[in-house]
């Protein structure tokens, strides 16, 4: 029905809270039908804002957004019905059992998915005649996108999906979006978790301060670092060399220090590795810490804005 | 697949309202618990005692028992109790106030003994002193007729029980919408649920429709125990008393959507909440009437949604009067409700 086009789309979207702050300025996106998606960012970067427009909670300022083909001025009705929609934090009736809970959603809409299929892919079937009350952290998270798995959607969003949930629940979390995605589901997701956009999403937007910063997928954003690995050291002793000092050793792109640990981005470690154990010897000095690693995308955000993905 | 219809999610919110306030333990003792207990005690306290019994010494001596025999004869002796003893004794608990009054007997007549500072002696000196003359043959010199009356229906219990009545339709009327909204609104549960097909009027309706569900059971209770507990005469038609509750249930329900329109936090809609309800708790005429307050006020304070639901209430059960006669209540509580309501929807956030 909607198999041409874009399943979502926005253009210059922009979005200024009270005249003055500007939470989203200028964004593009074009997410494809049976993609997952994922909106990678720092918190404060406008990815809530964003994903609510998109799902037709908030007004966006200027912009043009169109959900499988159509706006959301004049189609909310039947859009809603192709939508499944995880907020952030949603607490939901403690008073209710799982099953009612999901029983209630399922009754807005016009085509449900069966109530235990729901339970049982959610893998709460075990948990179906419990108070939400009493649910772990994982189990409510799995309530809630069971909410919004319950209506069938073409669209799934997950505003912060693993937000605070241990790695199981997390695991379990992203098995459930990956057989969402099997079904052909689309999916658009916000994180601050670089792993998770990493292991989970076909396409990614970094986003900061309102504007994407960079697009494509994992692989395409990583390659696009100069210098895909990273050698980090610390060491104790000798006079002391700054950046300057190590950025000279062959093939190092750039370099990074922090809390005395050097991070090296280059291209092949092992022509790095041997010149920077010779410089640490002429120095006097003693290796204290040395591993290397494959570039992540966090790497990728400190190098594209200074700044790491979480700021504590 | 299962196809839901156009009511599906009426239904399924009406029915997820009534467990979640049947899972409350708080709401099942504020709703129904308390107004009766409030019932209870002040019915208690305010109860018509019978007359009391006055208690009599009579100084024991020879002419003691022609005193005794006086009394018993008299029409007035299941009102008074008296006891032979000697001197000193009925004398000494006298003073202590177990009998409050003291005959004496001798050849030149009667002498009472009795307290001018204690009204319940005062009040048996020419209680006691009637009976004796009466009994001895007096006749009166005019005469005289009486009727007892404490009947069913004017008694403060009476004036009471449809007074918690309208006061328990606000109460639960106010905080089982304001808060419920204000609460839902702080969980985000609102946002989500207009992030999903529901129908927003569905969600009011059900919101209402758990509003009247739970009115007739509160009906049923106090209006059932003051007739049980309390042998309270219900004079209208008991689907009259629906209608007015009702109405009473809506417009509350309407005021406190009002209430709850924009408020994010619990705190805030609690203090709006006993803003809105404190002046009519005093004015209304829950307690006591509210003819007590000054002349200049009575129209404020029959303009007062609360007063016009008693007044009603009270003219139907009370008086048996029919639900015509009482438009101007009606109206009243018609005109708080709608206006409330339509506000409300105006300015209604959903996050």
């Amino acid at each position: 029905m909607h198999g041409m086009g874009a399943a979502i789309r926005c253009r210059d979207l922009k979005k200024t809270y009270d005249g003055k702050v500007e939470a989203v300025r200028g964004l593009d996106l074009s997410i494809q039908p049976g993609e997952c998606f994922g909106l990678l960012g720092p918190n404060g970067a406008g990815k809530t804002t964003t994903i609510e427009i998109l799902e037709g909670l908030l007004e966006p300022t200027s912009g043009e957004v169109e959900i499988l083909g159509m706006t959301w001025p004049g189609h909310e009705r039947e859009l809603r019905e192709w939508l499944g929609i995880s907020l952030q934090e949603t607490r939901l009736s403690e008073k209710l059992t799982v099953r009612e809970t999901i029983e209630l959603f399922a009754s807005f809409y016009h085509h449900p998915a069966s109530v235990d299929n729901v339970l049982e892919e959610m893998s709460l079937t075990e948990k179906s005649s419990a108070r939400v009350g009493t649910l772990s952290g994982g189990q409510r998270q799995r309530l809630a996108v069971a909410t919004a798995l319950v209506g069938n959607p073409k669209i799934l969003f997950l505003d912060e999906p693993t937000t605070g949930l241990d790695p199981q629940s997390r695991r379990q979390l992203w098995e459930i979006v990956r057989q969402f995605q099997q079904r052909r589901g689309t999916v658009l997701l916000t994180t601050h978790y670089m792993d998770e956009a990493e292991r989970l999403c076909d396409r990614l937007a970094i986003i900061d301060q309102g504007r994407t910063i960079a697009e494509g997928t994992p692989a395409e954003l990583i390659a696009g670092l100069s210098g895909h690995h990273v050698v980090e050291f610390a060491v104790h002793g000798g006079n002391g060399a700054g950046d300057e000092f190590w950025a000279r050793l062959p093939g190092v792109q750039a370099v990074r220090s922090e809390d005395g640990f050097f991070a090296l981005q280059v291209d092949e470690p092992h022509h790095t590795i041997p010149a920077l154990l010779e410089a640490v010897q002429r120095q006097n000095a003693q290796l204290a810490h040395l591993t290397t690693r494959q570039a992540s995308l966090e790497d990728v955000f400190v190098h594209l804005t200074g700044r790491h993905l979480r700021e504590e | 697949m299962p196809v839901n219809g156009r009511w599906a999610g009426y239904w399924a919110l009406l029915g997820a309202r009534m467990k979640e306030l049947w899972r409350e333990p708080e709401v099942i003792f504020w709703v129904f618990v308390f107004p009766l207990l409030l019932a209870l005690g002040l019915g208690i306290a305010f109860r018509n005692k019978p007359a009391d019994v006055t208690p009599v010494a009579v100084v024991s001596n020879t002419h003691a028992q022609s005193v005794i025999e006086l009394l018993q004869r008299s029409p007035a002796r299941s009102s008074i109790h008296a006891d032979v003893l000697d001197e000193k004794t009925a004398f000494d608990r006298f003073r202590l106030g177990q009998y409050s009054l003291v005959v004496t007997s001798d050849d030149n007549g009667l002498h009472y003994r009795y307290d001018p500072a204690r009204p319940e002696s005062v009040l048996a000196r020419s209680q006691v002193d009637d009976a004796l003359q009466t009994a001895a043959g007096r006749s009166s010199a005019v005469k005289t007729e009486t009727t007892q009356s404490s009947e069913p229906g004017a008694r403060y219990i009476d004036f009471l029980i449809p007074g918690l009545l309208g006061m328990n339709l606000m109460n639960s009327g106010m905080w089982g919408i304001g808060f419920a909204v204000v609460d839902m609104r702080q969980r985000k549960l609102l946002k989500r649920f207009v992030a999903s097909p529901m129908r927003r009027t569905d969600f009011l309706l059900a919101l209402g429709s758990s509003r009247l569900v739970l009115m007739i059971i509160e009906v049923a209770l106090l209006l059932g125990f003051g007739v049980l507990a309390f042998r309270m005469k219900v004079e209208g038609s008991l689907l009259a008393i629906l209608f007015v509750a009702a109405l009473g249930a809506i417009c509350f329900g309407g005021v406190g959507l009002l209430t709850a329109s924009r408020a994010q936090k619990i705190e805030s809609v609690s203090g709006l909440i006993n803003l809105v309800m404190m002046p009519m708790w005093i004015f209304s005429g829950v307690f006591f009437s509210y003819e007590r307050f000054p002349q200049i006020i009575q129209p404020l304070i029959k303009a007062l949604p609360l007063t016009a639901l008693n007044d009603a209430l009270r003219a139907i059960i009370l008086q048996g009067d029919s639900l015509a006669s009482q438009w101007v209540p009606l109206a009243v509580m018609a005109a708080w409700g709608g206006l409330s309501f339509v506000i409300a929807l105006k300015w209604f956030r959903w996050s």
